[in-house]
């Protein structure tokens, strides 16, 4: 099992660093620059900033100074916000983000587990109608519009929840953001595991665990559950990335003061330093996730560790 | 993109099916699942409520009476008019809201075909290159698919969008370059079963080139995956197009689609309910059913499954 | 002897969309306790739905009626809940495909000692390790390494011995085995035959055993059951049936398998194909493979009855049968 781990974590060095050089040259080779601004600088004051950025240097020698500084941890500063270097900004903003992300993926992932296994459980029977109803809908209504629509139903006509903005520490600015994040997340899961589970339900080791007079829970608890999560955790990873996309709009549309504010004011202004910073953490954080997936996944399914 | 419709898990099922039959046997599995589909009812009314959506969104503008720019000076603000025929109401600036929403589906519509079109072309190419070379080259191009699965979607999009500037078709491109990955692993697994086939064996020995092979044994062998493909990536799709738009990244003024419109509707929902609501059911409509006749296909595909 | 199970009545039916299937029909038999029985027939004669439903482990769209009465307790219809106080401890299965009968993420001893724990009251431990005895008692080798291994790290055949082993840890009275050995290799079957004669013995089990072999059965059972399209057809001692069969099915079984028909240079399958469950021919079913069947035969259904010398058949045909004649 260690040695295991190992190898996944040796494997995602290169794709990380790939990666980086992708999004690096990408930017850089795309038309406009963080001075373009409405009104021209005056040629001396542009060349010193370009000079400062160290702009003004063949691209290839940026892109090394850029992962030097990368592997010191340095994300370099930034372009525009003037005084502020991105791991600072990213200090402010992340952590923000990840809470509301987080919540909304363990909230989403409980319920959504549990949603299937009902579901499956009742195959064809009223409660499996209507969480299959619940899902679809979380599915196919995208996070902006179901934003729109909770705050119009909660914030304007119940009046239960308030529409958007941030006082610090309040729970109930939280609910409809989270909510909109977790749904969606929540319903794919629980697709996934009812899915599954009526897979699982109809093996024949299930039928063997049947055959055994171990009671209905037992089956399902020990039996059933574990091989019936394995594509639920393969989805994860990349579920928890969505989130944390997701989340940028989410963010937007609520006023919250997470990340997403600064990402997409960067991408608007070619701030090449904040977009390229929070790319790259963005980045680092999917590889994770999908290592620490891969690792729970050789728990769960003892065949894997072996390949 | 998601992935609302589970698209990898069901194409790379069929693929494994295609693999393990024999080359015309496979157009009868096509065959097969689309008889089956037709007995799904949700699947066969979606198509049905699809139909009538694209039909209505393209020739629908050439029977409203209001364009979908045209200013009605007498109705600003105004919910459902039967009588001025302002059947979904109108903006602030006195713009037909039924008029709106058809355009605003068929850039919607045009966006999500242009990109699918976009990313099956690529997906084709870089697969069918990849299978059918093989070897080391193979290895090479499939790990850099590896590598862009791992890179946020949608953080690549808005940084393609706005540093390519905000025309729609960039729109259509940006998001066709990013969507094709699971084209291309389909295609390679195809070519990689299909160039070990006799009658590939046979094109070769006769001195035929790779790309002649490609394009005549190979493509024409693809409808099948190529077809469910698309079904499931419109949805898709037409999601990350809202959500640009929504961000105020993609179709603008006074074009406008799904997106931009609820984007212009959402802020003022609390007192123009109709202009937030009009195309959020348009939107939510076309989605459902599309993720029912993905659904519907998938059932066709493996009928065990139920 | 007394009997262990009685079977009275039972018929399996299955709810397709728009039709129904009777899968079984109308079965009587009872087995004593410590017998052999062998249930024999081709695939889709309703041997396996029989045992299957017994244990109400039928298919979501499938439904028992009759009665399978075991010491006091009826087990058809019975709720999941009730049978579970027997299921496993009384009666246990053994199933045709050991690959994916054992749980490929539990280790083989969870799946093992849960019997004890739940039938039996046993501590973790203690299930532990009776059940590592039983593994070394069906005959696997370092039992408590294999204990600790995953299905997947085991060959068929051992798979197939801890599937046994799992079976037996309470010693029940009755242990239905379904096609036990198809799935393995031909020198492992005989292993496992022998094995289960031991076993059965040892503990005083009734065993079920079902098949489409009757080289199978020939070693191991004490009486046979020959089951046709969702119907017994034939019963009796194993020998009996082997040297006189009085059911033309029965007999083009037996010129049909190679071992038995070695009076003969070449084997003699059945003419035609096993008949679809859904549209039974009039009469007795097996009418139109059978060379001896006439006018009754293709206007009434043959009952099963009394044949002497503690033996069934369903059959309206009384004269001599001779191979050849079969076809």
């Amino acid at each position: 099992m260690l040695g295991y781990a190992l190898r996944r974590v040796l494997s995602a060095i290169p794709i990380a660093l790939i990666a980086v050089t992708v999004c690096f040259f990408v930017l850089r080779l795309a038309p406009g620059g963080p001075f373009d601004g409405e009104r021209a600088l005056p040629p001396t004051v542009l060349a010193n900033l370009r000079a400062h950025y160290n702009l003004d240097q063949p691209l290839v020698v940026q892109y090394l100074i850029y992962i030097w500084r990368l592997l010191q941890g340095d994300l370099g500063p930034s372009m525009v916000i003037d005084g502020f270097n991105v791991s600072q900004l990213i200090s402010i903003g992340f952590p923000f983000t990840l809470t509301v992300a987080m919540s909304a993926f363990v909230i989403a992932t409980v319920i959504g587990v549990i949603a299937g296994m009902i579901a499956a459980v009742n195959q064809n029977k009223w409660p499996d109608y209507v969480l299959v109803l619940v899902v679809m809908l979380g599915v196919v209504i995208p996070n902006f519009l179901m934003a729109a629509l909770l705050q119009l139903w909660f914030g304007v006509y119940l009046g239960w929840l308030p529409a958007g903005g941030w006082v610090a520490g309040s729970i109930p600015h939280l609910v409809l953001p989270v909510t909109v994040l977790a749904w969606p997340h929540a319903a794919r899961i629980s697709r996934l595991m009812r899915g599954s589970m009526i897979e699982v339900l109809g093996t024949n080791f299930v039928r063997t665990a049947r055959s055994k007079g171990l009671g209905q829970r037992l089956v399902l608890a020990r039996h059933a559950i574990k091989p019936a999560l394995l594509p639920v955790v393969s989805y994860l990873g990349p579920g928890m990335s969505y989130l944390l996309t997701g989340s940028l709009a989410v963010e937007q549309i609520f006023g919250l003061p997470g990340i997403g504010k600064y990402f997409v004011t960067a991408a608007l202004n070619r701030d090449y330093g904040v977009v390229l910073g929070t790319t790259i953490l963005y980045m680092f954080i999917i590889l994770a996730l999908n290592l620490i997936v891969d690792l729970v996944y050789a728990w769960l399914d003892p065949k894997v560790r072996y390949r | 993109m998601a992935g609302i419709t589970g698209k990898d898990e069901v194409l790379t099922q069929y693929a494994r099916r295609l693999e393990t039959l024999e080359a015309p046997k496979g157009r009868s599995l096509t065959q097969d699942a689309l008889r089956r589909l037709a007995r799904n009812k949700a699947a066969v009314i979606s198509i049905a409520i699809v139909v009538f959506i694209v039909l209505a969104a393209f020739v629908g503008p050439y029977f409203v009476p209001w364009g979908y720019s045209e200013v009605d000076w007498t109705s600003i603000r105004k919910p459902p008019d039967f009588a001025k025929a302002h059947y979904f109401g109108t903006d602030q600036n006195g713009r037909d809201m039924l008029a709106r929403v058809l355009q605003g589906t068929q850039m919607s519509l045009i966006v999500a075909g242009v990109a699918t079109i976009v990313s099956v072309v690529i997906g084709i190419i870089y697969g069918a290159v990849a299978g059918y070379l093989g070897g080391r080259v193979d290895a090479l191009m499939m790990r850099i698919v590896d590598i862009m699965y791992a890179l946020p979607y949608i953080l690549f999009v808005i940084i393609l969008v706005v540093m390519f500037g905000r025309h729609p078709v960039l729109l259509f491109v940006g998001i066709g370059a990013i969507e094709w990955l699971t084209m291309a692993r389909i295609v390679r697994g195809q070519t990689l079963s299909i160039k070990e086939r006799e009658f590939v064996e046979a094109a070769r020995a006769g001195g035929a080139k790779p790309w002649t092979i490609i394009s005549r044994h190979i493509v024409p062998n693809l409808t099948g995956p190529v077809v469910i493909y698309a079904t499931l990536t419109i949805p898709e799709i037409i999601i990350a197009e809202s959500f640009l738009s929504y961000l105020g990244l993609g179709v603008q003024e006074p074009q406008t689609s799904l997106g931009t419109l609820i984007s212009f509707g959402a802020p003022v929902a609390e007192v123009l309910p109709w202009m937030l609501l009009s195309p959020a059911i348009v939107l939510v409509t076309l989605l459902l059913c599309l993720t029912y006749i993905g659904d519907g296909l998938r059932d066709a595909l493996d009928p065990k499954d139920r | 002897m007394s009997e262990v199970l009685k079977v009275e009545d039972m018929s399996v039916t299955f709810d397709l969309h728009d039709s129904e299937v009777h899968a079984v029909r109308e079965m009587n038999f009872t087995l004593a306790e410590g017998e052999t029985l062998a249930v024999v027939g081709e695939s889709g004669s309703g041997k396996s739905q029989a045992f299957l439903s017994i244990m109400g482990l039928l298919a979501k769209n499938g439904r028992a009626t009759g009665r399978a009465v075991m010491g006091d307790v009826d087990l058809i219809g019975m709720a999941p809940k009730q049978l579970d106080i027997y299921r496993g401890k009384d009666i246990a299965m053994i199933f045709q495909d050991p690959m994916t009968s054992l749980n490929p993420t539990l280790r083989v001893k969870t799946q093992l000692a849960e019997v004890l724990v739940t039938h039996r009251n046993f501590d973790k431990q203690a299930a532990i390790k009776t059940s590592i005895e039983m593994l070394e008692r069906v005959g696997i080798p370092e039992p408590v390494k294999r204990a600790n291994a995953y299905p997947h790290e085991l060959s068929g055949g051992m798979r197939q011995r801890v599937m046994i082993a799992m079976s037996l840890l309470c010693q029940p009275k009755i242990l239905i085995a379904d096609e036990p050995t198809t799935a393995l290799d031909v020198t492992v079957q005989a292993q496992m035959l022998d094995l289960f004669k031991k076993l059965t013995e040892d503990f005083g089990t009734a065993l079920v055993l079902i098949t489409h072999d009757l080289g199978v059965v020939a070693g191991i059972a004490d009486r046979m059951m020959v089951m046709y399209g969702g119907r017994a057809v034939e019963t009796g001692k194993t020998d009996d049936l082997f040297y006189d069969p009085r059911h033309p099915y029965t007999l083009g079984l037996l010129h049909s398998t190679p071992h038995i028909a070695k009076r003969t240079a070449r084997l003699d399958p059945i003419q035609g194909l096993p008949p679809s469950l859904e549209h039974l021919p009039q009469g007795c079913s097996f009418n139109p493979r059978c060379a001896f069947a006439f006018d009754r035969c293709h206007a009434e259904r043959p009952p099963l009855t009394e044949a002497g010398e503690g033996r069934q058949k369903a059959c309206f045909y009384e004269g001599a049968m001779k191979y050849g004649e079969v076809a």
